[in-house]
C-alpha cells in the first residue's frame, strides 16, 4: 500500500510541490498518516478500505488540519515527498481524503512524512482547519453535521485521525451523491473535492507580512492548490491572512468584547467545527477551542502551537471574513457585523438615531486595547463631521476599524467608501426607513388599482408621520424627510394621472372607503397644520420641527388634492347610481356644482380643522395613537360634509334630469357622463399637479434657508468650541 | 509660503511645530518663542473687554533682523510695516482659550495677502478644532493628528 501510495504521489507531487511546502500541518500529518495506514484502521471503528491515494491526501489533510505553523519550515523545502508519504510513519489516516487536491497533497504529504516529527495516533485536527476543510467540500451544512456525527468526531469529542479520516471518506461519499452512511463509505470512492482557497487577498492585504513569512507562504500556495473557492472568498482570505499575520503581527490580547464581534461574525456557522468561534458565545465547549480561545487572549502563548494557530485563525478569519464580502474589500461591513454593532451602539445609546458622545465612545472603545494614537487616529477617520460625537454610521465605521486594526489590517490613509457615513446610513437605514414609502411611490407608477394606490399612500403617509415622530433630532433625518417630501411631491400628482386613467374602469371601489376617512384625516391635520406651520415657519430656528411642519404642509396638499379627487369620483359614482340617465346638460351642471362644491370644501376644511389644528399639531409629534382618536373625530364632521354635498348637488342635479329620464340614451349618457367626469377628474389634477409644485419650490427655498442658517451655527460653534477647553 | 507653522498652547510650551527646511528647525523655534511675547504683549494690550471671537488675528508681528514681524491687529492700531529685504513675515493668531498659532511665511515669491493669511488661520483654528473633537486628544498633548498634519502640509506646500 504504501510504495503505491508513493507511486501515485510521486506524480502527483510534481503539482503540488510549490503549495507543499507550505504545510508544515500537511507535512506532519502526511508523515502520520502514510505509515499509519495500518494503524489507522485499528482506531477506526470501521474497516475502512483506503486506496493510496486516498491514504496519502487523507494524511496530508490531516497534518495540515493538526500541526502548527512551527513544523513548516522543516518542510519548506520539499520537493519530493511522495516516498515519504509512503514512508511516513503517521498515524492512523482512515479516511482523510481531500481529493481535488490529491494532486498537491501526496507530495508535501510523502516529503513531510520523511522528516517530519509526526503527530502520534492521538492527535487531534485543529477544528478550525478542519471546519474549513470541510466547508471547502461545499456540501450543505446538514450534510457536513451528518458526517461529523457518522465519524464519531461529536461522540469523542474531537477530531482524531480515525475521526478525520472518516469524516473525509463521507465527503466524498456525498460529493459522489451517496447517502452519508457508514455504509457508502465501504466502497470505492473517488476522492473528495476541496475548493481551492486564493492566496491574492492575502498578499494584497499584508504585503508587508509576507515576506517574513516565508514558512507561511508555501502553506498558503498549497491552500490555493488544494482548495477551491469556498462560497465566498473571503473566508479564503481570512483564512490565509491569519496565518500571515499572527507571526508577524500578533494582536494584543484582545478583551472579551473584542471576541464577540470576531466571533459574531461567524455565529451563522453552524457544523461542529464551528466549535472554535463558539469561544464567548456559544456553551458547547470543545476542549481544542478552548485552550485556543484562552491561549489567543493572552496573545501569543507558547504553550501549545496548534492552539494559538486554530486561535489566531480564528481570531483573524473572522474580522477579515466580517470585513470582506469580496475578495478586494476588506472594508465592507456585513450583515453580521452589523447587527452586532447596531446592539453595542445600543447598548450605549438606546436611541439609534442619536448620537454617542465623546467620552462615552472613547471609554467604549479604549477597551479595545488598541493605543491611544491608533484610536485617535480611528476616530479621526470615522468621525466625518468632526462633531465629537458618532453617530451609528459613523460609530460602525468606527468599530469596524478597530476590529481590523486588532486582526492585523493596517489602518487606511483615508475612510473607505464602504465605511464612509452616507453609505452605511442608506444601507442602515434602508429597512428602518421605509424605502417602502419610496417604493410605494415609485410602484404606484405603474398603477395596479387605484384603491391600492390610496391606501399604499395613506399608508405611507401615516407611516411617515410616525418616522417623524420616533426619531429623535438628527439633521439627516431632516434631509431625508426633505427628500421624501420632494418624492412625494412627485410621486403624487403621477398617481393622480395614473388614477385618472384608471378611473373609467372603476365603479365606486368599496376598499376606497376605509382609507378615505384616514386620508381625510390626514387632510384635516394638515389643512390644520398648514394654515398654522406657514405661519410659524418663517420665524421658528431651523430645526427637524419645520420639517415635520413642512411636511405636513404638503400633506395637506396632497390631501385636499386626493380628498377633493376622490370625492369627485364619488359624487360621479354617485350621481351614476342614482341617476341611470343624465344629460350632459345635467352632468355639466353637477360637475360645476360639484366644483363649487369642491372650493367650499377647500376652503371649508381649514376652517373647521384649525381649531382642531392646534391639538392635533400637538400630539402628533409625540405618538400617532394619541392622535388617532383626535383624527377619527374629523370623520364625522367630514362624512357628514360629505352626505351633505352629494345630497345636495344630487338634489339639484336630479330635479332637472327626472323630466328629461330616457332609457335608451341611459348608456349613452353615461359614458359620456364618464368622458366628461375623466375631464373634469384631469382638470383637478393639474390644478393639483400646479399647487404641488409652487408648494415645492416654496418648500425647497425653506429648505435653503434653513441649511445656510445651519451653516451658520455651526460656524459659531466651532469658534465657540476652544472656551471649554483650558 | 509658509515656512513655518506652530501651535503654541495657553502655557506657552508648543503643541505643534513644523517647518518646511528641516535644518533651519532650530531657527523657526527660536523665532516662534521670540514671537510669543509679541503675541503676549498684543493680547494684554487689548484688554478682556476687547477680546472677542472676532479679534483672534493678530497679523504681523515685529520685525527683526532677520524676518519680517509686524504686528496688525483688528483693533485698528495702525500697522507699521517695515520693508526689510529678508522678507519672512510672521503671523500671530489668538484663540478665545489662550491657544496661539504662529505662522511665518516666506513672502519672498509672492506677497501674501493679509485675506489670504486669515483664511490659512481659519484652516488652521478648524483643523485644531477638529483634533479637540476627537476625544482620544487630552488638551495639552502634541498633536499628532493626521489630518492635522495634512491640512498644515497643504498650506506649506501651496504656499510654496
Amino acid at each position: 500500500m504504501e510504495p503505491g501510495a508513493a507511486a501515485a504521489v510521486g506524480t502527483a507531487g510534481a503539482v503540488g510541490a510549490a503549495a507543499s511546502a507550505g504545510a508544515p500541518a500537511a507535512a506532519a500529518a502526511a508523515a502520520a498518516g502514510a505509515s499509519a495506514a495500518a494503524v489507522s484502521a485499528s482506531y477506526c471503528p470501521l474497516p475502512l478500505p483506503l486506496s493510496d491515494g486516498e491514504q496519502q491526501c487523507y494524511s496530508e489533510l490531516f497534518a495540515r488540519c493538526c500541526c502548527a505553523p512551527a513544523t513548516s519550515s522543516s518542510f519548506f523545502s520539499s520537493s519530493s515527498s511522495s516516498s515519504s508519504s509512503s514512508s511516513s510513519s503517521s498515524s492512523s489516516s482512515s479516511s482523510s481524503s481531500s481529493s481535488s487536491s490529491s494532486a498537491g497533497h501526496p507530495q508535501p504529504a510523502a516529503e513531510l512524512g520523511r522528516g517530519a516529527s509526526l503527530p502520534g495516533p492521538a492527535a487531534t485536527a485543529g477544528a478550525n482547519q478542519v471546519g474549513d476543510l470541510f466547508r471547502a467540500s461545499q456540501l450543505p451544512a446538514e450534510t457536513l453535521h451528518q458526517i461529523t456525527e457518522l465519524c464519531g468526531a461529536k461522540r469523542v469529542g474531537y477530531f482524531g485521525l480515525t475521526q478525520f479520516y472518516v469524516a473525509l471518506k463521507l465527503i466524498a461519499a456525498a460529493q459522489s451523491g451517496l447517502p452519508v452512511q457508514v455504509e457508502s463509505i465501504k466502497c470505492e470512492l473517488p476522492l473528495p473535492q476541496f475548493m481551492a482557497l486564493k492566496n491574492d487577498e492575502i498578499r494584497y492585504s499584508n504585503p508587508t507580512e509576507l515576506h517574513g513569512m516565508k514558512c507561511q507562504i508555501p502553506y498558503v500556495t498549497m491552500e490555493k492548490n488544494s482548495f477551491k473557492r469556498v462560497d465566498d472568498g473571503e473566508k479564503q482570505q481570512e483564512k490565509m491572512s491569519p496565518i500571515m499575520s499572527p507571526v508577524s503581527s500578533p494582536p494584543s490580547s484582545p478583551s472579551s468584547y473584542q471576541r464577540v464581534p470576531l466571533t459574531y461574525g461567524y455565529g451563522k456557522l453552524r457544523s461542529g467545527m464551528d466549535q472554535m468561534h463558539a469561544a464567548p458565545y456559544e456553551t458547547r465547549q470543545h476542549t481544542l477551542q478552548q485552550e485556543g480561545s484562552t491561549s489567543g487572549s493572552h496573545g501569543p502563548k507558547p504553550t501549545r502551537r496548534q492552539t494559538s494557530l486554530i486561535q489566531s485563525l480564528s481570531v483573524e478569519r473572522e474580522p477579515q471574513e466580517s470585513n470582506s464580502n469580496y475578495p478586494d474589500d476588506p472594508w465592507r461591513i456585513t450583515e453580521e457585523q452589523r447587527e452586532y454593532y447596531i446592539n453595542q451602539f445600543k447598548s450605549l445609546q438606546p436611541d439609534l438615531s442619536s448620537f454617542i458622545s465623546g467620552s462615552l465612545a472613547k471609554n467604549f472603545f479604549t477597551k479595545s486595547k488598541l493605543t491611544i494614537p491608533e484610536l485617535s487616529y480611528i476616530w479621526e477617520l470615522s468621525d466625518v463631521d468632526c462633531d465629537g460625537a458618532l453617530t451609528l454610521p459613523e460609530f460602525c465605521a468606527a468599530f469596524h476599524l478597530i476590529v481590523a486594526r486588532k486582526n492585523g489590517y493596517p489602518l487606511p490613509e483615508s475612510l473607505p467608501q464602504t465605511l464612509q457615513p452616507d453609505y452605511l446610513q442608506t444601507a442602515f437605514l434602508k429597512p428602518k426607513w421605509d424605502c417602502a414609502l419610496f417604493d410605494s411611490y415609485s410602484e404606484s407608477m405603474p398603477v395596479n388599482q387605484q384603491p391600492r394606490d390610496l391606501n399604499r399612500i395613506e399608508k405611507s403617509s401615516i407611516k411617515e408621520k410616525t418616522d417623524l415622530t420616533a426619531p429623535a433630532q438628527d439633521v439627516n433625518i431632516d434631509d431625508k424627510q426633505a427628500l421624501k417630501i420632494s418624492s412625494v411631491d412627485e410621486a403624487m400628482p403621477k398617481d393622480l394621472s395614473v388614477d385618472t386613467a384608471a378611473k373609467p374602469g372603476l365603479l365606486p371601489p368599496p376598499p376606497a372607503l376605509p382609507p378615505r376617512p384616514l386620508m381625510s384625516q390626514v387632510l384635516h391635520h394638515n389643512t390644520s397644520n398648514d394654515s398654522i406651520s406657514q405661519t410659524k415657519l418663517p420665524g421658528q430656528l431651523p430645526g427637524y420641527g419645520d420639517f415635520r411642519l413642512l411636511e405636513q404642509v404638503l400633506l395637506t396638499q396632497i390631501g385636499c388634492v386626493w380628498w377633493n379627487f376622490r370625492e369627485q369620483i364619488r359624487k360621479d359614482n354617485d350621481l351614476q347610481t342614482k341617476e341611470q340617465i343624465a344629460e350632459e346638460k345635467d352632468l355639466c351642471q353637477t360637475e360645476q356644482v360639484s366644483e363649487i362644491e369642491l372650493h367650499p370644501q377647500l376652503t371649508r376644511t381649514p376652517s373647521q380643522t384649525e381649531e382642531s389644528g392646534s391639538p392635533v399639531k400637538k400630539d402628533l409629534p409625540h405618538t400617532q395613537p394619541p392622535s388617532k382618536p383626535i383624527r377619527r373625530k374629523f370623520r364625522p364632521e367630514n362624512q357628514v360634509m360629505e352626505n351633505q354635498e352629494p345630497s345636495s348637488v344630487s338634489g339639484t342635479s336630479s330635479v332637472p334630469t327626472v323630466p328629461t329620464v330616457k332609457p335608451h340614451a341611459s348608456i349613452q349618457k353615461q359614458s359620456s357622463k364618464q368622458k366628461k367626469a375623466i375631464q373634469t377628474a384631469i382638470r383637478k389634477n393639474k390644478e393639483a399637479n400646479a399647487v404641488l409644485a409652487r408648494l415645492n419650490s416654496e418648500l425647497q427655498q425653506q429648505l435653503k434657508e434653513v441649511h445656510q442658517e445651519r451653516i451658520a451655527l455651526e460656524n459659531q460653534l466651532e469658534q465657540l468650541r476652544p472656551v471649554t477647553v483650558l | 509660503m509658509a515656512v513655518c507653522i506652530a501651535v503654541i498652547a495657553k502655557e506657552n510650551y508648543p503643541l505643534y511645530i513644523r517647518s518646511i527646511p528641516a535644518e533651519q528647525e532650530l531657527k523657526f523655534h527660536y523665532t516662534v518663542h521670540t514671537s510669543l511675547d509679541v503675541v503676549d504683549e498684543k493680547v494684554s494690550a487689548m484688554g478682556k473687554a476687547l477680546v472677542d471671537q472676532r479679534e483672534l488675528y493678530l497679523g504681523l508681528l515685529y520685525p527683526t533682523e532677520d524676518y519680517k514681524v509686524s504686528l496688525l491687529s483688528r483693533l485698528g492700531i495702525p500697522c507699521v510695516k517695515s520693508m526689510f529685504p529678508n522678507q519672512l513675515h510672521r503671523y500671530g493668531y489668538v484663540t478665545n482659550s489662550k491657544v496661539k498659532f504662529v505662522m511665518v511665511v516666506d513672502s519672498s515669491n509672492t506677497a501674501l495677502r493679509d485675506n489670504e493669511i486669515r483664511s490659512m488661520f481659519r484652516k488652521l483654528h478648524n483643523s485644531y478644532t477638529d483634533v479637540m473633537c476627537n476625544p482620544f486628544y487630552n488638551p495639552g498633548d502634541r498633536i499628532h493628528s493626521r489630518a492635522f498634519d495634512n491640512m498644515v502640509t497643504s498650506m506649506m506646500v501651496q504656499v510654496c
